[in-house]
């Protein structure tokens, strides 16, 4: 068997399993913490009619809290310690590519609704990714956009959100 | 004898044109859905969950369980194909099944692995439709201890059973986390929300899935560049008489992978880790064992058969004691709390229009199922030859939209993107995702049925210990949770390395 060749530069290694590992690690904890505090605040004991609403919190936090501490000391003084790379700059760039579009998506529908939106982000896709034909793109991005509309607030009246176009088209 | 009368009522329920035709639309959506990447059992259901709020519940767990069973049906296709498993309890089938297709017998691997599933899932409703009334009917006498014994027990197998018990702990406690967020349905007070209205309404289940499984699969398929390069899929009568001629022959492996997979089903071990079960077995008793892995038939016919046995017996403890034991399954019961049925023993007795039919059309969509899938391969196969700079953005409109429809919110749609963050991050890192959308909805109700438990006893935690029954299921369950502790120390204690069995599990 020939072994896949990476087409990713040596310098490109960016982000190791154990880095990656210690920092999920950290953040979850953080997040235990702060649903102890929660739950300690609501009242994390007994009352004379059963558990406080706080009581299941602070559980699920300490019990957060304290498998994340394991998992990061795991990570940092472990023996099987894996410096493999989690991701490399070259590959995190093409998440990065199609993550910061939906957010922009999801942004942009907020303002025109979700049609225009969809149609758009369909288009800017297969142009930057996939390079197609503007008649192509514009045949399957518009395409795809009017069958959800007639789906969704034609035939199952599950109304979506909407913008000025539909607005002007009477919707 | 009553079941049989039952069953038969079932059948009655189902035989209307509306409903087989839901059962023929869910099939296909599911196989679609199950040949896509980012969209798969559990986020293909929670997606066009919403779409079936009119309807009637029978007809609207007939289509949603359909497209569960065309999900399970498809994993075959891509693995078999393209060698990549299109869902993760197809992995196992990647093994032997590419290999057959390089040998140009893909048509013979594809008959072989949808006939298994087909057996599998046989296997498993003939077990729901004569053990899940009983079981109901036991659970009948269930009070809060009862129950909460059975979720702990349910919550507590994952990580007698998961691969790293810190991680399953968390995912765990992350998905109860989730479903804390909100007003607390008891005293009525606000938790975790910091005093930010949104979050009053909690975060929806349905919004975790479609992010996780969803976004999370997208962004990941995106890091690792992918290109579908396949083999094509010649099926035709002859192949497939062919085939079902040797079949008799794998009865054993047919038989012995069913019976692994209803037992992973019903405690919610997984499809996954079924179908690897059902492959290692299969490979260790076989004469050919030592072939495996170079295109061996009942390499193939082994993980699908089990993962789709598990499958299908994931719905037992959902219907009977209203706890799945599947993401897919724990999506169905979200279902039934929405369209207003309440999960649980009593449905047996309430709905049984709704659990008969049901369970019939368990029966026949599995027959059709098979039918559909093995007619029309090549078409799926074409799917994937859709490049994916279009079935990408596509995928995401679709989950933003099913996000969006659970709520009418817009927030949700963001929630959904850091959901999709976390899925892909977890999943890199070998967190389990099923026990956490299994917390997740089942959260709210373990929590009740302890605080109802102890009021009933006035604090004392010796309720959970009060019966044989209830203290059995909970030393089981204690059991289970110090599993990985206790094969630690054994392992110890025999002067093995105790790290080495899961070297050997990731290898």
């Amino acid at each position: 068997m020939v072994l896949k060749q990476t087409p990713d530069r040596p310098h490109s290694v960016w982000l190791t399993y154990h880095a990656a590992e210690a920092i999920t690690a950290a953040i979850i904890f953080v997040v235990g913490l702060v649903m102890m505090i929660d739950g300690y605040r609501s009242g994390m004991g007994w009352a004379f009619d059963g558990p406080e609403s706080g009581y299941f919190p602070f559980r699920t936090g300490a019990i957060l809290f304290i498998s994340s501490a394991v998992i990061f000391l795991r990570t940092l003084f472990g023996k099987h310690r894996n410096d493999k790379l989690f991701v490399s700059w070259d590959r995190f760039k093409q998440v990065l590519y199609v993550l910061i579009p939906i957010a922009l998506y999801v942004l942009v529908t907020q303002f025109v609704g979700i049609y225009v939106a969809s149609a758009v982000f369909i288009g800017v896709f297969m142009r930057v990714m996939g390079k197609f034909s503007w008649l192509k793109i514009i045949l399957i991005s518009v395409g795809i956009s009017v069958t959800l509309f007639w789906m969704f607030e034609i035939q199952f009246m599950v109304p979506l959100p909407k913008g000025p176009l539909e607005s002007l088209l009477g919707y | 004898m009553e079941d049989l009368f039952n069953l038969f009522h079932g059948f009655a329920v189902i035989f209307s044109w509306y409903n087989l035709g839901m059962m023929a639309i869910g099939l296909v959506l599911g196989v679609i859905i199950g040949v896509l990447p980012g969209l798969g059992g559990p986020n293909g259901v929670a997606i066009l969950l919403p779409l079936t709020f009119t309807m009637s519940p029978t007809s609207a767990i007939v289509m949603l369980s359909c497209i569960y069973w065309g999900s399970l049906f498809a994993g075959a296709i891509t693995s078999i194909l393209f060698n990549i498993p299109g869902e993760s309890h197809s992995v196992a089938t990647t093994f032997d099944g590419y290999p057959l297709a390089q040998q140009g017998r893909a048509g013979e691997a594809l008959t072989c692995s949808f006939t298994g599933s087909f057996f599998g899932a046989f296997f498993s409703v003939m077990l729901i439709t004569f053990l899940a009334p009983l079981v109901a009917k036991f659970a009948l006498k269930f009070g809060p201890p009862e129950f909460f014994a059975v979720y702990f027990l349910t919550f507590a197998s994952f990580i007698g059973t998961g691969k790293d018990p810190f991680k399953t702990m968390i995912a765990l406690m992350i998905g109860f986390g989730l479903a804390q967020i909100g007003m607390d349905s008891v005293s009525g007070s606000l938790r975790l929300t910091f005093g930010w209205s949104e979050l009053l309404r909690g975060i929806d289940f349905l919004i975790a899935v479609i992010g996780l499984f969803g976004i999370g699969e997208i962004l990941l398929s995106m890091e690792e560049g992918l290109k579908f390069e396949g083999k094509d899929a010649h099926i035709n009568v002859k192949v497939v008489w062919e085939t079902w001629k040797k079949l008799p022959k794998y009865w054993m492996t047919l038989l012995r992978s069913s019976a692994i997979g209803a037992w992973m089903g019903i405690t919610p071990g997984g499809a996954t880790s079924a179908s690897f079960m059902g492959y290692g077995m299969a490979k260790r008793f076989s004469k050919d064992g030592d072939k495996f892995g170079t295109g061996q038939m009942e390499g193939v016919i082994a993980p699908e058969t089990a993962a789709h046995a598990s499958g299908c017996a994931a719905l037992l403890p959902m219907m009977a004691l209203g706890i799945p034991g599947s993401a897919t399954a724990a999506v169905l019961l979200g279902g039934l709390m929405i369209w207003g049925l309440q999960p649980g023993p009593l449905l047996f007795i309430e709905q049984k229009d709704f659990v008969w039919g049901l369970i019939a059309s368990m029966y026949l969509s599995n027959v059709v199922g098979l039918i559909i899938v093995l007619s029309t391969v090549p078409l799926f196969a074409a799917i994937l030859r859709i490049p994916f700079s279009i079935i990408a953005p596509i995928i995401v409109v679709v989950c933003a939209i099913g996000a969006y429809s659970v709520h009418s919110a817009m927030l949700d749609i963001w929630f959904m993107l850091v959901f999709g963050v976390i899925g892909y991050i977890f999943k890199k890192l070998d967190y389990p995702l099923a026990p956490l959308v299994l917390a997740l909805v089942l959260g709210d109700r373990a929590e009740v049925a302890f605080r109802q438990a102890i009021l009933g006893s006035q604090g004392a935690l010796s309720i959970f210990f009060s019966n044989m029954l209830v203290g059995g299921i909970m030393t089981f369950g204690i059991l289970m949770l110090f599993w990985p502790a206790i094969s630690f120390a054994w392992d110890k204690v025999r002067g093995v390395d105790p790290g080495s069995h899961e070297r050997r599990k990731t290898v």
